[in-house]
């Protein structure tokens, strides 16, 4: 458990920097607590990783889709637990000196908590679903950081580009993973690891590959996806520092990392990195030359070392794989630094233009150096720790890179190393060197001191790994590259000196000639504006969804054209083709004996079809129709109570009355009669269209009933006293058996409500002052016969409603009935005394109320969950009390509340709402 | 019987899609509000007719069948839901167009 509380409390713990926020404290504080404590269990965990254990812990979730929250913590995950947190606690204490205070820091600090805690749940899952769900909510979480100045276009076209990009991609990763659990029969990922062999003999494995591919290369912005990353620069600073160093773009190289001993070591896992990595190095270290906008170049440099680590990770030898490791590593320490150094040059100086700065080192000497030293680190200077990794590359280009691509990858490697040596001269050399910048906005000086230190931080650790390889990072290599092979490690020593080899030749080589190509940079800068504005990945994607757009607003054109009515003639069409086509050829053997008529049925048929006909004849006359239908909605009433339904019948008969009571507290607003307006032609189709469809209907029914009834309700009506503890089946199937429906229901039922709400918000009603016959509406209030009865009948009624949502476990009631009941009776207050005098003594509000009653409906639900069972179990037993004796109580009578306390906010939010705007109209 | 019930189902559809293609709001929810009468009721008739019982299992049995009587139970109070939605919907188009018309704009020869 200690395991997934890191992963957990940053989730959980999100909402406290907004809660410090509001206690007037500083919201970066609150956040740097949760990473505190949720590197704490490192404390105990760490040790045992080092030892060689791997920790885990799994609690089923979805056994039957074989998820589970099962979390893992070994080599590998360590080290990228440790950079998320190590790094994330830098750059917390960055972004406290960063933000503004307009900026609503609060929100800031706990969208960086939920991405936190969506990045551990990456690293540590321990099985690919899980995996999936937080690689998911990385995606969502950087939308939201990467958009955080939404006022910004740029910000919100760069949040949205990144979601499109990463978001697709998590949907092919779902896919490869559900590929590779259906090849290996198990998402655990210690399965799937240790069934390498059988996935890789698998006809489905290149499918798998390349639906992880596009996962991994979308989230890692590997060449054609990476043009999100340039763009997602729109992100306050620190989110650039913290995403693009150590973690949202790591998550795709962490995933080809974890899934090596599965998927890697094949042709087309070499083929496909190797290609994809070498292409993004060496383009994005390329176009990185030509930004002139700080964190541009940093962003396209980071691209490209993205591209390094994933040529590295093709290669596929265990040797390459500890490079890779360990120039991820390097990576994630010296870009944070930069991409804070360049934070501070903004805050500082107003402007990331390197045109514009220059000569910073005078006015912040000490930024200067830091920011020197970790762009040396980027450029691979000896002594530094970028250095290491990168004669290791070279190395390994030579020794493996050679027997697939002869000549051409050391060359490509030392062109890409060339690159990167160039855009590091031009980081340093533009912005703290030559003379005095001219026009910046502001007057430069040295950041506040506490803002410099997480730089301090992350150039030491450059400084000492690179001077003292073996003391410093040489066990976390070890540690962290076993885990990812899953055996045994290749030999290797890290020595700054190494004898003059090719490696060295291959640095040297590009050391010179980078500082050659900065020299010669304003001619390529001529040749490069030519050419580059013709190919945007942003522009071809945007273009990609406006086309999108626009082939679906023609769709939609096509299809609405004719209005509503050509819609419903539309479905009517399909359904009465439908339904016929089933009747073809074929009528139902009629084997049910027809049973006879009884008296009652004759006088209660005959009403229910001239009030039908009759709401038809009447429908223009809106309070002739309400009347007619309403004596139809009491038949069906009728027509319950006869076919065995006492609930529905109790039910109707409420439901009937509130709708009544509804129409009548609209109808004052609206039109009492609607105009005749359309020609008899469309009348005549529109009545063969019904009867087509009432005649389809009727015939269905008849052969319905002619046949004998196949039902499961057996199952029902035995099951509901032994396991749900009701006789009433109909009660115990809607709060048991099919709990989650009515879950779902209430809720249904909630929004409909806030629906109404939200629609009168505002309205303007206008009610007439007369009457459709011309008389003033009467002065009299209310009536005092209404008044005085409405007292004693609230308190029956509300006991009524009690009784009648208790028995219903065993007797017809239940939570809507007694519902329906305790509104109605709260419905008639309001009629007898008026809104204000109601709502005066009944201060609720009843959306509120709705709202406890589906929370009350969740939680009992929830419960369950505490006490080891499925969502929605329930439970029961029997009791004895002194007066009433022996009596039953059952989980699902508290879900029953939930539900009668929902349906008593619906109608009175329902009511009252539109009640009110009567009292409105009658102020103004 | 069951020839009287299913004609009485097809008057109200018949007269449930009628008035579903008028083109006033109002119209449309009395259409509605039979349409949902007569589903509810084919719903109840799919398990069977059976008079006069309880679906209570402490009662002797035949029992009605159940399940389509906890679908239907719902179903009233959703289409509650629903009618409610419906009205405020054509409140306010009354209160920002002055009329109910289903497409917002009143046609032409209309009134």
């Amino acid at each position: 458990m200690l395991l997934a509380t890191i992963v957990l409390l940053p989730f959980l713990l999100t909402l406290l920097p907004a809660a410090f926020e509001r206690l007037r404290l500083s919201p970066a504080l609150a956040a740097g607590l949760v990473a505190l404590a949720a590197a704490a269990p490192l404390a105990v965990l760490g040790p045992m990783v080092v030892a060689g254990e791997t920790a885990r812990v799994a609690v089923p979730w979805v056994p039957a889709l074989g998820l589970e929250l099962a979390f893992r913590l070994d080599g590998l995950s360590l080290l990228f637990v440790g950079l998320i947190l190590g790094i994330g606690l830098l750059v917390i204490l960055y972004a406290h000196y960063y933000l503004s205070d307009e900026d609503r820091n609060g929100r800031f600090f706990a969208y960086l908590l939920a991405f936190m805690g969506a990045m551990l749940g990456v690293v540590t899952a321990d099985n690919l679903l899980l995996l999936v769900v937080f690689w998911e909510l990385t995606s969502l979480t950087s939308f939201l950081l990467i958009g955080f100045w939404r006022g910004a276009a740029e910000a919100r076209q760069g949040a949205r580009l990144a979601l499109l990009i990463t978001g697709a991609g998590g949907l092919a990763l779902l896919a490869g993973v559900l590929v590779i659990g259906d090849i290996v029969g198990s998402y655990s990922l210690g399965d799937v690891l240790a069934a390498g062999d059988l996935i890789r003999a698998d006809p489905r494995y290149p499918l798998a590959l390349a639906l992880v591919l596009a996962g991994a290369f979308t989230k890692s912005a590997q060449f054609p996806f990476h043009f999100w990353l340039p763009h997602a620069m729109a992100a306050p600073t620190p989110v650039s520092a913290y995403l693009h160093s150590a973690t949202m773009v790591k998550a795709g190289i962490f995933l080809l990392m974890r899934l090596w001993p599965a998927l890697g070591g094949t042709e087309a896992w070499f083929w496909s990195l190797t290609v994809t990595g070498l292409a993004t190095m060496l383009f994005a270290a390329y176009v990185a030359l030509f930004k002139h906008d700080l964190k541009g170049l940093l962003a396209y440099s980071t691209v490209s070392q993205l591209g390094l680590i994933m040529l590295l990770l093709g290669l596929g030898t265990p040797y390459a794989e500890l490079a890779a490791v360990f120039h991820l590593m390097n990576h994630a320490v010296f870009k944070a630094s930069l991409f804070m150094a360049a934070g501070i040059i903004d805050h500082e100086t107003g402007t990331r233009d390197m045109r514009r700065l220059s000569g910073l080192s005078r006015a912040m000497p000490v930024t200067a150096t830091l920011a020197t030293v970790a762009a040396g680190a980027m450029a691979g200077v000896p002594l530094l720790n970028g250095f290491l990794s990168k004669e290791m590359f070279f190395a390994e280009t030579f020794a493996v890179g050679g027997a697939h691509w002869g000549w051409l990858l050391p060359v490509a490697a030392t062109l890409g190393g060339l690159f990167s040596v160039a855009y590091s001269a031009r980081f340093v050399h533009d912005v703290f060197f030559g003379g005095p910048a001219a026009d910046l906005p502001r007057k430069p000086h040295e950041p506040p001191r506490f803002m410099r230190v997480p730089v301090e931080i992350l150039v030491v650790i450059c400084l000492l790994v690179g001077l003292a390889p073996a003391l410093t990072i040489e066990p976390t290599l070890r540690l962290a590259t076993g885990a990812l092979l899953q055996g045994p490690l290749p030999e290797f020593t890290l020595h700054i000196w190494h004898g003059f080899n090719l490696p060295l030749a291959m640095s040297v080589l590009a050391l010179v000639g980078g500082i050659a190509l900065y020299l010669v940079r304003r001619y390529l800068w001529s040749l490069h504006d030519e050419i580059a504005p013709r190919f945007s990945g942003k522009r071809l994607t945007e273009a990609a969804v406006d086309g999108l757009r626009a082939a679906c607003e023609v769709l939609a054109g096509a299809l609405e054209r004719g209005g509503l009515r050509l819609s419903i003639v539309a479905l009517l069409l399909a359904s009465i083709a439908v339904g016929y086509a089933g009747f073809a050829g074929t009528w139902p053997e009629a084997t049910v004996t027809p049973a006879g008529v009884p008296v009652m049925t004759w006088v209660a048929a005959p009403i229910l079809m001239v009030a039908t006909l009759a709401t038809v004849g009447f429908h223009r006359e809106r309070m002739t129709a309400v009347i007619a239908i309403g004596v139809v909605g009491l038949v069906v009433s009728v027509a319950f109570v006869k076919f065995s339904a006492p609930d529905l019948a109790l039910t109707q008969l409420l439901v009937e009355i509130i709708t009544v009571l509804l129409f009548l507290l609209a109808m004052y607003f609206l039109p009492a009669r609607s105009p005749r307006e359309v020609g008899g032609t469309r009348r005549g189709v529109d009545a063969l269209l019904s009867l087509a469809a009432g005649g389809g209907v009727a015939a269905l029914t008849y052969a319905m009933l002619r046949s004998p009834p196949d039902t499961i309700s057996q199952f029902y009506n035995a099951a509901a006293k032994p396991e749900g503890g009701g006789y009433n089946v109909v009660n115990v199937i809607l709060v048991d058996f099919r709990a989650l429906d009515t879950l779902g229901e209430i809720t249904v039922l909630g929004i409909a409500a806030l629906g109404v709400v939200a629609m009168l918000d505002g309205a303007k009603l206008d009610g007439p002052l007369t009457d459709s016959e011309g008389r003033p509406w009467t002065t009299q209030r209310q009536s005092l016969f209404l008044q005085v009865l409405s007292r004693p009948l609230l308190p029956m009624a509300l006991l009524v409603s009690f009784y009648l949502l208790l028995r219903g476990h065993n007797l017809p009631g239940g939570g809507f009935i007694g519902g329906l009941v305790t509104g109605t009776a709260i419905v008639v207050q309001y009629l007898a005394w008026g809104t204000a005098w109601v709502d005066q003594r009944l201060p609720l509000r009843y959306l509120a109320v709705a709202a406890s009653g589906i929370a009350i409906a969740a939680v009992t639900g929830l419960a369950a969950i505490g006490f080891g069972a499925p969502f929605l179990t329930s439970t029961f037993g029997y009791f004895t009390g002194p007066v009433v004796g022996k009596f039953e109580l059952a989980s699902a009578m508290v879900f029953d509340l939930g539900v009668y306390v929902a349906v008593v906010g619906v109608v009175l939010a329902v009511l009252a709402t539109i009640g009110r705007q009567h009292v409105v109209v009658e102020k103004s | 019987m069951e020839a009287l019930f299913a004609a009485a189902l097809g008057l109200l559809v018949a007269a449930g899609v009628y008035l579903t293609l008028r083109p006033r709001l109002f119209s449309v929810l009395l259409g509605l509000t039979l349409l949902s009468y007569a589903v509810n009721l084919f719903l109840l008739a799919s398990g069977g007719l059976l008079a006069g019982r309880l679906p209570l299992t402490d009662q002797p049995p035949p029992w009605p069948d159940p399940l389509p009587q906890a679908l239907i139970l719902t179903a009233i109070v959703i289409s509650f839901g629903m009618t409610a939605f419906l009205i405020v919907l054509s409140l306010r188009a009354v209160a920002e167009t002055g009329h109910d018309h289903v497409e917002g704009r009143e046609e032409e020869g209309g009134r």
